[in-house]
């Protein structure tokens, strides 16, 4: 990685950067972004991420990636994912299990129907 | 564990914690946790002195930095330390059942290791994750949402993978 | 005890067996058997669980899903749908009082449309491991602007602007103390960050060095700029080992970018970053202590004066600022001054980033303007208490602050107001705390944290902290007089006029603003030997009714230390030499058979 010198480069990097953020000429139609601060592994998020893994391996599903983030806030409700498909507002989930990942999994992400009674938030945080 | 070994182990994680500093010298809190982390737990005498040996550093100022702060132990410890949070957000939160589960199941106080040498259970201050209260931690690993069945459950996980680790 | 995957509560209460209860029973069963689940689910008949008219009714853990009006074919049903294939059956799902789907639709809701994210305007949105994605959000241009476009006065002067006051609790004006270490005599100076987060309830910092650690590396860059240092520490408590491993990565990525080492984005100006783990010493959150620890030495403050500003790490100037203070500096650098102090009110201007823990039911991190009420921070952003419970009392400042009673909340938080209610913001948690709560209790609860972490070096904060804490212990004991209570704002006083350090100065505090508030429930503990909360243990006891009680076994079942004795369907009796009054037991009845008596 050659050392950034001028605002240009910045930009370039900003640029292209944010195209991944929103999932632009990415490859990729959706992500799911999984709260893995200490709160969220210590309600169980790192079991959670793999039941996402596994289950989107399971389902044949490669378009959609799985990316891990900071602390949402929502501590009561842990674990916490987001999940960004294209053309759809994000959706934040609480109190998701592994049991209850895979549910979303098959449900919103494959079948493309949100799940009710997980919802935390829809739209933007 | 020879007075040599000792210090060669020392003496190498010494060297690996001072490049990595900025101010060679005065690493002597990120050099405890790395002997620390090597022996499992505990902090034998015979490493503080040979850490006397390969930094100058007088033994009793050594000792005092060892003995001031709560994470550093000189006695041996059990293989996973469980350190159970008994502040407030996680006392008003039913920690108590949660304090009392873990006496109960493991038979054992606080500052105390079990038979077996695999836990030892240690009090704690805040450990910043109020958010999922009651919480403990378990060496390095964070367990929030407690309950006397969550509490254990985890304790079972640990043992049955120790169990068979060891077969 | 066997592994189990699922457990199925059935209720086997009077309406729901009238109900044909027995019938979808032996369906589950047969079918559970038909699929060899009959190992993995286990299936439990319990009392009425109250929603009669909508018997019989089946819950699952452990997701805790309700169903009902179940007959014969939807419990096959269900085995096969739910326990089988891990889908909810949403028809048969438990409809409540409105006869709506249980759904949860709750985007409107204040917590998230109050905020005003500034600190924690990364957390959640980005992956803290990718130093691009923090570029996307305008990550590293505030570096930018301050080594090519303005100079470090600027700086200084839109942190004047800005009116952004410390935010780990002194609240000392974050300007000034740039500026004192800018202008402080010497070539060599230091930059550190205060990431040893100790008090009770507070985990901001936390949240921010785990998912935006860039924040921190960019903005103590900045400030080297402005104040003139070439190293910069960052002691970060070793109680939390992942915030160390991002920020360690966050670290070398920046490094290789080019932002951080020698010749940072090309210019002459190079300055570099690294790790102190602290030990396990909440005292090392105390600045001077802090840089003892650095040093490697025992976590002891220093008398103040001099200040780290002009004699800090290893005698030189100093600048020490917490991790959410350097969180709120790129930002206002790049939106500028005004930008922030738009927000919050006199006095106390720009966001605040609240921890809310305890009895409250949207436990979490929340940054919203200075200003906001008490009552709509707990209430409308919080929830509010849960289980139906009043709210008794709210703990701000850790153990440096007091509580608020009920009466106050409607208090707007500044940091003046807080000061007048005989508290401080402090680090920005806030304890919640229902009628269960014993405020004597919670005096001796923080009070027993301050021994704990006393350094030990001077006498009033070393003995008289002891003191103090074993009249409280007699108080709560039932063995305390009303010239203890005299006693305890003597000590107090002199402790908080005495002490070497902000430790002891204020570890008087929760029991001075207990008594203040409550002195109701001390004059009930030392006159009539009463605790009125039931909480504290040698003045209580726990109950079970044999009238009420139904012998339903869940008691003796969530009972820690197994002090619950009785069979089944026969009335249950606590051991009250064993009980630790945890309060389990109690939150399980659904007969109303436990209470607490005061023996």
């Amino acid at each position: 990685m050659a050392k950034i010198k001028s605002l240009e480069e910045l930009m370039k990097i900003k640029e292209n950067a944010m195209k991944g953020l929103k999932m632009r000429d990415s490859g990729k139609r959706g992500k799911v972004i999984v709260a893995m601060g200490t709160c969220g592994i210590a309600a169980g998020a790192k079991d959670t991420l793999r039941a996402i893994v596994d289950s989107l391996d399971e389902k044949g599903v490669d378009d959609v990636s799985v990316v891990q983030s900071g602390c949402f806030g929502l501590c009561d409700v842990e674990p916490t994912i987001e999940v960004h498909l294209e053309g759809a507002e994000p959706i934040i989930y609480g109190h998701v299990t592994p049991a209850q990942a895979k549910r979303i999994v098959e449900q919103h992400i494959v079948g493309g129907k949100v799940v009710g009674d997980l919802i935390v938030k829809r739209g933007e945080l | 564990m020879s007075v040599e070994d000792v210090h060669e182990v020392v003496s190498r994680i010494y060297e690996d914690v001072s490049s990595q500093s900025l101010e060679r010298g005065d690493v002597l809190i990120n050099t405890l946790h790395a002997i620390q982390d090597h022996y499992g737990n505990f902090i034998p005498i015979e490493a503080a002195e040979a850490l006397k040996e390969v930094t100058g550093t007088p033994l009793s100022r050594i000792y005092e930095v060892l003995t001031f702060y709560t994470m550093f132990a000189t006695h041996k410890r059990g293989k996973h330390v469980i350190r159970v949070c008994k502040s407030l957000p996680c006392h008003v939160t039913g920690g108590q059942a949660v304090i009392d589960s873990l006496k109960y199941r493991l038979e054992i106080d606080f500052g105390e290791t079990t038979e077996d040498g695999l836990f030892t259970l240690e009090e704690t201050s805040c450990l910043g994750l109020c958010g999922v209260s009651p919480v403990m931690m378990i060496n390095d690993e964070a367990y929030g949402n407690l309950t006397p069945e969550r509490v254990s459950e985890i304790i079972d996980e640990i043992v049955s993978r120790e169990r068979s680790e060891s077969l | 005890m066997p592994v189990v995957e699922n457990t199925v509560l059935i209720c086997a209460g009077g309406a729901c067996i009238s109900a044909g209860e027995k019938s979808v029973k032996s369906v589950f069963e047969e079918t559970l058997k038909k699929y060899s689940l009959d190992g993995v689910v286990r299936v439990v008949e319990t009392g009425c669980m109250g929603a009669c008219d909508l018997g019989p009714i089946l819950v699952i853990y452990p997701e805790g899903v309700f169903y009902q009006k179940i007959t014969a074919e939807s419990a096959a049903r269900i085995v096969e749908e739910h326990i089988l294939k891990g889908r909810v059956v949403e028809e048969l799902l438990y409809k409540g009082d409105s006869g709506e789907m249980k759904e949860k639709p709750q985007e409107e809701l204040p917590f998230f449309t109050e905020q005003v994210k500034i600190a924690t305007r990364n957390l959640g949105v980005i992956d803290p491991l990718s130093i691009d994605e923090y570029i996307a959000r305008d990550g590293y241009f505030a570096l930018h602007k301050v080594l090519f476009e303005i100079g470090p006065d600027d700086v200084v002067e839109i942190l004047k602007k800005s009116e952004l006051k410390g935010r780990g609790g002194a609240g000392f004006p974050t300007w000034m103390k740039w500026d004192l270490t800018k202008k402080a005599k010497g070539e060599t100076k230091y930059i550190i960050c205060n990431a040893d987060e100790g008090d009770p309830g507070a985990f901001m910092d936390r949240a921010v060095l785990e998912g935006d650690p860039h924040t921190i590396v960019e903005a103590m860059t900045i400030a080297a700029r402005v104040v003139g240092a070439q190293k910069g520490f960052v002691y970060v408590r070793a109680e939390y080992p992942l915030a160390i491993e991002r920020l360690t990565h966050a670290m070398k990525t920046a490094r290789e970018y080019g932002f951080l080492g020698e010749s940072i984005l090309g210019t002459d100006f190079s300055f570099d970053l690294e790790i102190r783990i602290g030990a396990g010493a909440f005292v090392c959150g105390e600045e001077t202590a802090l840089i003892n620890s650095i040093e490697g030495r025992r976590g002891i403050p220093r008398v103040k004066p001099p200040f780290p500003a002009s004699k800090g790490l290893w005698e030189k100037p100093t600048l020490l600022n917490n991790v959410e203070t350097y969180a709120n500096i790129p930002p206002i650098i790049i939106n500028g001054g005004e930008w922030f102090s738009q927000y919050g009110v006199e006095g106390s201007r720009g966001t605040k980033v609240f921890a809310l823990a305890g009895n409250v039911k949207n436990t979490g991190l929340v940054e919203v303007p200075m200003g906001i009420t008490l009552r709509k921070l707990i209430y409308e952003i919080g929830g509010g208490v849960p289980g139906g419970k009043k709210l008794k009392a709210i703990q701000t400042g850790g153990p440096s602050g007091g509580c608020i009673p009920l009466e106050l909340i409607d208090t707007p938080i500044t940091y003046d107001n807080m000061k007048k209610l005989g508290t401080i913001i402090g680090s920005g948690g806030m304890i919640v705390m229902d009628e269960d709560s014993c405020m004597v209790d919670v005096a001796k609860y923080f009070l027993e944290f301050t021994v704990e972490e006393s350094c030990g070096q001077c006498t009033p904060c070393r003995d008289g902290t002891r003191r103090m804490l074993e009249i409280l212990e007699k108080i709560t004991e039932g063995e305390g007089s009303m010239n203890d209570l005299q006693l305890l704002k003597d000590l107090g006083e002199n402790i908080m006029a005495t002490s070497l350090c902000g430790l002891g100065q204020t570890a008087p505090q929760p029991v001075i603003s207990t008594m203040r508030y409550f002195w109701d429930e001390y004059e009930a503990h030392v006159k009539q030997g009463k605790c009125p909360a039931k909480k504290c243990k040698t003045l209580m006891r726990v109950v079970i009714d044999k009238e009420k009680c139904v012998g339903c076994t869940a008691c003796a079942r969530v009972c820690p230390v197994d002090a619950i004795s009785g069979s089944v369907r026969k009335p249950h009796e606590i051991d009250p030499e064993i009980c630790t009054r945890c309060g389990s037991c109690l939150a399980v009845c659904r007969f109303g058979a436990i209470s607490k008596v005061s023996p």
